[in-house]
């Protein structure tokens, strides 16, 4: 399984489309490595600094329907090699969301009023998530303030976690 | 309880149901272009699984960069060309024979009602006009679809939206106002419902106004339901689909009213259960544009009229049909686009821009000053063809207006290609009332 620990960036602002993620001019990269300095290069969001905010994180918590948009599977590939694979979230678009899951990483949902909950409590704070599979838990860290947040997911997306994506469970059950 | 056509489809193509509500359904079609497939042919060879489940039922095309504008988007090209020809793929459109791949799929008779297709491309829900479920998916459901043509969905609800026009005269007539078009009443729906107002969800288009659209039409209806979220846009199949599709399907059918009785069997029950049902009426709509960075910020022409514009765009999968040029040339004819304005058409397929030169539609669009393309998608998702600088507009008729969506720094209104081909003679957001008989 991927690593679903690290350092949280809150993107504030529902609606987030896969064009803001990975503009289509990069699409013509053949590496997906190749997509990483232009991680969220188009993103429209009040005090967003692209230089500075990304380095060092490992976990994103955004609003509403997260990826909307394009069907680019880029958009998870430029978290992914810039070590994010997890996005909490209170809903995403379906073909974002099943991208996550089919490359191995997590597209997960909370409850609205939890989420409000984690960004009154955390967005301006430097805030860690430790990722509990076993129990579904998220753990919340910033200094000595701690909120364990539960979570679910379907058995089928854990097998595509578990599996690390799509393509081998695919082939060896169909 | 009865089916709606998404849930009749997936009854029709089950293969498994590995946990919960997830259901594993057999394609009918592959569609692939050359921006999202050759990341799913590389990983493929790299895994050892260099093969494709049937060639027949995969269809590519280079449409997004096309001729190449440099040396990454060649490979890109390169790499599906020799794919195609490697397992056999003879539905395959390279340069001269490629076009917008929503346009020239439908075009070749690709479509059919009933069908189950994926592309790696979200505006694959195009394709729900024929009556198909169409879904776009990324690189690895892509790649998935290609080696075994399986894909796995949640089974979904249909949002049900019954358009009419209350100011009918018969009350079924299902005529749209004048100047609105069926871009208009899509913006319309997307600003009503939002862009989650869909999500995860079928959208079925039914009533007087759709009954009486033709597929281009139905094209442009169903192409923009992912805006809203949807994983397709559907209408049912009907004797405007068995009139389209006759000349691919004549050998299969003893006679038209035959084929529309097989195709019947995907139009919904009466008692089907829908998630909500929107009832639309248009009397009183107006042509529509979007003024933000989201397709659901819509307001009518008359609040945005007068909007400095730098470029005009008529084309892409939403409005680069026939109809779409002929409508555009109807206000142009005999006059100029402004000075201050660029004004690009580009014709969705050969096909399209061969008829649109035999019917001189082209000659036209020239006489107006508008340069025409030759059929790419490249301007919509600034790619090519029509990339705007740091502070330009642009009046377009494609689908998305997201920011740098045509350029980094440039602003996108979406509208009709009625409403484009007014503000490019004006040189600002116009209503096309005025050059309308």
């Amino acid at each position: 399984m991927k690593n679903f620990n690290g350092k949280v960036l809150f993107l504030d602002r529902s609606d987030i489309n896969t064009d803001e993620i990975i503009p289509a001019k990069y699409l013509t990269e053949i590496s997906k490595e190749a997509l990483k300095p232009y991680l969220l290069e188009d993103i429209v969001l009040q005090g967003f600094n692209q230089a500075k905010d990304i380095k060092g994180k490992s976990v994103v918590v955004t609003r509403d329907n997260f990826g909307c948009g394009s069907s680019r599977e880029h958009a998870p590939w430029a978290f992914e090699v810039n070590g994010i694979n997890l996005v909490i979230a209170s809903g995403f678009a379906r073909i974002f969301r099943q991208n996550m899951f089919n490359c191995g990483m997590m597209a997960v949902e909370i409850d609205k009023a939890l989420l409000d909950r984690i960004f009154n409590l955390f967005a301006d704070k430097d805030t860690a998530v430790e990722t509990d599979m076993d129990k579904m838990t998220f753990k919340f860290i910033a200094d000595d303030l701690i909120e364990i947040v539960p979570f679910t997911i379907s058995e089928y997306d854990f097998s595509l976690v578990k599996a690390g994506g799509w393509v081998d469970y695919a082939d060896k059950n169909y | 309880m009865g089916k709606t056509v998404a849930e009749k489809i997936f009854d029709a193509h089950h293969v498994d149901c590995p946990s919960g509500d997830i259901h594993v359904i057999s394609l009918d079609a592959v569609f692939c272009h050359e921006i999202t497939t050759p990341i799913a042919i590389t990983d493929l060879m790299e895994r050892g699984k260099d093969r494709v489940f049937d060639p027949s039922k995969i269809k590519a095309v280079i449409d997004h960069v096309t001729p190449a504008k440099d040396s990454k988007t060649a490979m890109q090209g390169k790499i599906l060309r020799d794919w195609a020809i490697r397992h056999g793929i003879k539905d395959f459109f390279d340069i001269g024979r490629n076009g917008v791949c929503h346009a020239i799929f439908p075009e070749k008779g690709f479509v059919r009602p009933g069908f189950t297709i994926i592309m790696g491309d979200s505006h694959t829900c195009t394709h729900g006009a024929f009556g198909a479920f169409a879904a776009g998916v990324g690189t690895t459901d892509l790649e998935v679809g290609i080696l075994k043509g399986v894909c796995a969905f949640k089974k979904p609800e249909s949002i049900k939206v019954n358009i009419f026009n209350s100011a009918n005269n018969p009350p079924n007539s299902g005529n749209l106002p004048k100047g609105v078009y069926a871009k208009d009443v899509i913006l319309s729906l997307i600003g009503q419902i939002g862009v989650n107002g869909a999500t995860n969800k079928v959208v079925e288009f039914c009533g007087p106004v759709v009954d009486k659209m033709s597929m281009d039409e139905r094209m442009t209806l169903c192409n923009m339901a992912v805006e809203a979220g949807a994983t397709s846009g559907i209408c049912a199949p009907d004797m405007v689909t068995v009139e389209y599709l006759w000349q691919f399907i004549k050998d299969e059918y003893t006679s038209k009213e035959a084929a529309l009785q097989s195709f019947s069997k995907f139009r919904p029950d009466n008692d089907a259960n829908y998630f909500k049902i929107i009832d639309m009426d248009i009397s009183s709509l107006q042509p529509q544009v979007t003024f933000g960075y989201k397709p659901d910020q819509v307001k009518p022409v008359s609040q945005m009229e007068g909007t400095r514009i730098d470029q005009v765009y008529i084309g892409s999968c939403t409005n680069g049909r026939l109809e779409d040029l002929e409508i555009a040339a109807s206000i142009l004819q005999g006059k100029k686009i402004a000075d201050s304005v660029r004004g690009i058409v580009s014709p969705a397929t050969p096909d399209i821009y061969s008829k649109a030169l035999d019917k001189g539609i082209i000659k036209i669009f020239m006489d107006a000053g508008f340069c025409v393309t030759n059929p790419t998608c490249g301007a919509c998702l600034g790619m090519s063809n029509g990339v705007l600088a740091d502070g330009e507009v642009c009046a377009s008729t494609t689908n998305r207006n997201f920011n740098g969506r045509m350029g980094k720094g440039g602003m996108v209104h979406l509208m009709s290609p009625a409403t484009a081909a007014a503000s490019a003679i004006k040189g600002y957001i116009a209503n096309s009332d005025i050059y309308l008989l």
